[in-house]
């Protein structure tokens, strides 16, 4: 080192060449946006296409019904709450499509982020307003953004759950959904649905298959033997009924870092029940599984 | 008294620009700039000082010079510039000689702001899809550059705790663009194809250049003390950010990129480092909103960086060079400074 200390600057006078730092403040940039893909990667534009192709499905096929759709918040952050059945289930494109076009405001449906990990898939899935149900996206969602999400705290029990198994509800998770509620300050909404479980009925699981494909589940369908290929993507015209339950809201203060494993769990318990006995209650009135 | 501020990586693009952005404010009253080779832009007042990347003399100088306050841009984000040898000298053991110095019995310094980076988060299907400063990563780190940034900020951390007495601040700052750096990113940007993992279109979000240097200089000024995030409002998708940039979209497979990467990169065709793959197929976000609340205002939301990027870029591909806003010659300078006959300055 034959130089440590080099002094470069003695005195100056008060004006200078101007040097490149920061400058004033630029002018205003037009919006370069080109699309209208939120932070959470839904796009509008793309919701609405989907829309319009799934309108058909919805009002034709399914011929969907609501009962109590009132009970659906019009402003503020809610989280809904249903059961998931039939192989591909059909219920999270058929609710989401529901409520944003009767109520024009977005439904976000929370699922597992191993969709995001699929080309693709894990991209339609994220513009069609997918998110991965974790604790931080859900509270920033509901209660940061007071937005509506769906979520079906049953996971993929729900709908690999074979045929014999039918409307009987699987273990509503940890209940995870009832605290991301609480910590959130916005009500659950829990919605019945029936007619799920006849549109894509699992005759069997194939293990040894989902392992090499990679995915959490291989179900051999009634679909698939009744249309062969075809039956991997179109469900059976069954009659599907949603009914919307009253909203439950929490006695608790939001925004705590944990709630008591008890309480959490006897309230996920309590809308299990409630959402069970509702699915009976309608299947008791249900004359036929494809006019209802 | 006025302020005396100590700069590491003086030599470099951020030291550079954080030395000019406090030479124009005099209660800095002494800058000194730490650096290894000469410095790439010029200092009006600011003295600098050649330092080995390790910092070996650091004791001695802050002790000489009784500095105050110490600003830490010398940790490398972009692996396509060191080989990783030097990015772990420089990052882990360059910051704990530095803190080591900081922390030293007698010393002066009250102040440490680092610039840090959002790489720390890593990127991954299992994140959330916005980070705060609490968050902490999904996995484990699976690049180099990832892995010394998380050990220099578990020693700045450390640091923090064992001198509350002083202030850390550590900034975290999302992809840079403008302002005439090149990183991978801009570089991908400025070629007419620009790789897409194909099936994905992740978010991404950027802070702009200057809002960087001003950040950095807000932590200096008022002497922040925690974790910041830094990147500008808004994320958009990377097949947005192409279109902005006028670039077209190139697919390739998002498998086995690590053994194309290589030769392409070589052929000036692409260049995905491992930092990059992962962040081209599920993008991140971060949360700003904390030093937004400490006063600090930015200029440039994501997508107005994106798209001064895009303007600047077309600047330079119609006058066919990168455009020298001003090149420093010392002789010119000391003329026009100093010299008796220059009767109009500036």
């Amino acid at each position: 080192m034959d130089e440590p200390v080099r002094t470069m600057a003695k005195e100056y006078s008060a004006e200078l060449v101007p040097l490149p730092g920061v400058g004033p403040a630029p002018e205003p940039l037009e919006d370069p946006r080109r699309s209208d893909v939120d932070e959470w990667g839904r796009s509008e534009r793309t919701r609405a296409v989907f829309r319009t192709l799934y309108e058909p499905v919805y009002s034709k096929w399914f011929r969907v019904e609501w009962d109590g759709f009132d009970k659906i918040p019009a402003e503020g952050g809610g989280l809904l709450v249903a059961n998931h059945a039939g192989a591909i289930p059909s219920d999270a494109p058929l609710i989401m499509h529901g409520i944003e076009s009767r109520l024009g405001r977005p439904v976000y449906g929370l699922a597992d982020y191993f969709f995001r990990s699929v080309p693709f898939v894990g991209t339609l899935w994220s513009r069609s307003g997918g998110v991965a149900a974790r604790p931080e996206n859900a509270a920033r969602l509901l209660g940061d953004q007071g937005q509506l999400a769906l979520v079906f705290p049953e996971g993929e029990k729900g709908p690999s759950k074979s045929f014999a198994d039918r409307y009987r509800l699987r273990r509503f998770g940890r209940g995870g959904f009832i605290e991301i509620a609480m910590r959130s300050g916005v009500p659950v909404i829990p919605l019945a649905v029936i007619g799920s479980e006849e549109a894509m009925p699992v005759l069997f699981r194939m293990p040894a298959v989902a392992k090499i494909l990679g995915t959490p589940y291989f179900p051999v369908t009634a679909n698939l033997l009744a249309m062969g290929p075809l039956g991997l993507v179109v469900p059976f015209p069954a009659k599907i009924k949603i009914s919307v339950l009253d909203p439950i809201t929490f006695n608790v203060e939001p925004g705590l870092e944990r709630y008591p494993r008890s309480l959490v769990l006897e309230e996920s318990e309590r809308v299990r029940g409630l959402i069970q006995e509702q699915v009976f209650e309608m299947l008791k009135v249900r004359r036929s599984v494809w006019f209802g | 008294m006025g302020r005396r501020v100590l700069v590491t990586g003086a030599d470099t693009f951020w030291g550079g620009r954080v030395i000019q952005a406090l030479e124009n404010d005099p209660s800095f009253e002494v800058i000194l700039g730490l650096g290894e080779h000469d410095p790439s832009v010029p200092f009006e007042r600011a003295e600098f000082v050649r330092a080995d990347q390790t910092y070996s003399i650091l004791h001695r100088l802050v002790r000489a010079t009784r500095v105050d306050t110490i600003v830490h841009t010398f940790l490398v984000s972009d692996s396509s510039t060191v080989s990783s040898r030097a990015l772990h000298e420089i990052n882990v053991i360059g910051t704990m000689n530095l803190l080591a110095a900081a922390g030293a019995p007698g010393s002066t310094v009250t102040t440490v702001v680092v610039k840090s980076s959002t790489k720390i988060y890593g990127s991954s299907p299992r994140d959330p899809y916005t980070f705060t400063e609490e968050s902490t990563r999904s996995g484990p780190a699976t690049t180099m550059v990832e892995r010394s940034i998380l050990e220099a900020e578990a020693l700045i951390a450390d640091f923090a705790e064992d001198n509350p007495n002083r202030s850390v601040a550590t900034l975290r700052f999302a992809n840079v663009l403008g302002g005439g750096l090149t990183t991978p990113i801009t570089r991908n940007l400025s070629r007419a194809f620009c790789p897409v993992l194909i099936g994905f279109d992740p978010l991404l979000q950027f802070v702009e250049a200057n809002d960087v240097v001003r950040a950095l200089e807000h932590a200096t000024r008022n002497e922040l003390n925690g974790v910041y995030n830094v990147a500008g409002a808004g994320r958009l998708p990377w097949s947005e950010i192409i279109s902005i940039a006028g670039s077209r979209p190139m697919p390739m497979p998002s498998v086995h990129h690590r053994l194309l990467m290589r030769p392409l990169s070589a052929a000036g065709i692409y260049e995905l480092p491992g930092e990059l793959a992962d962040l081209l197929r599920f993008g991140r976000g971060v949360d700003s909103s904390k030093i937004s609340q400490t006063g600090f205002a930015f200029r440039f939301t994501s997508a107005g960086a994106v798209e001064a990027f895009a303007q600047q870029a077309r600047l330079e591909s119609s006058t066919g060079r990168p455009p020298s806003s001003y090149r420093y010659e010392h002789d010119v300078e000391q003329f026009f400074r100093h010299s008796p006959a220059v009767v109009e300055r500036g």
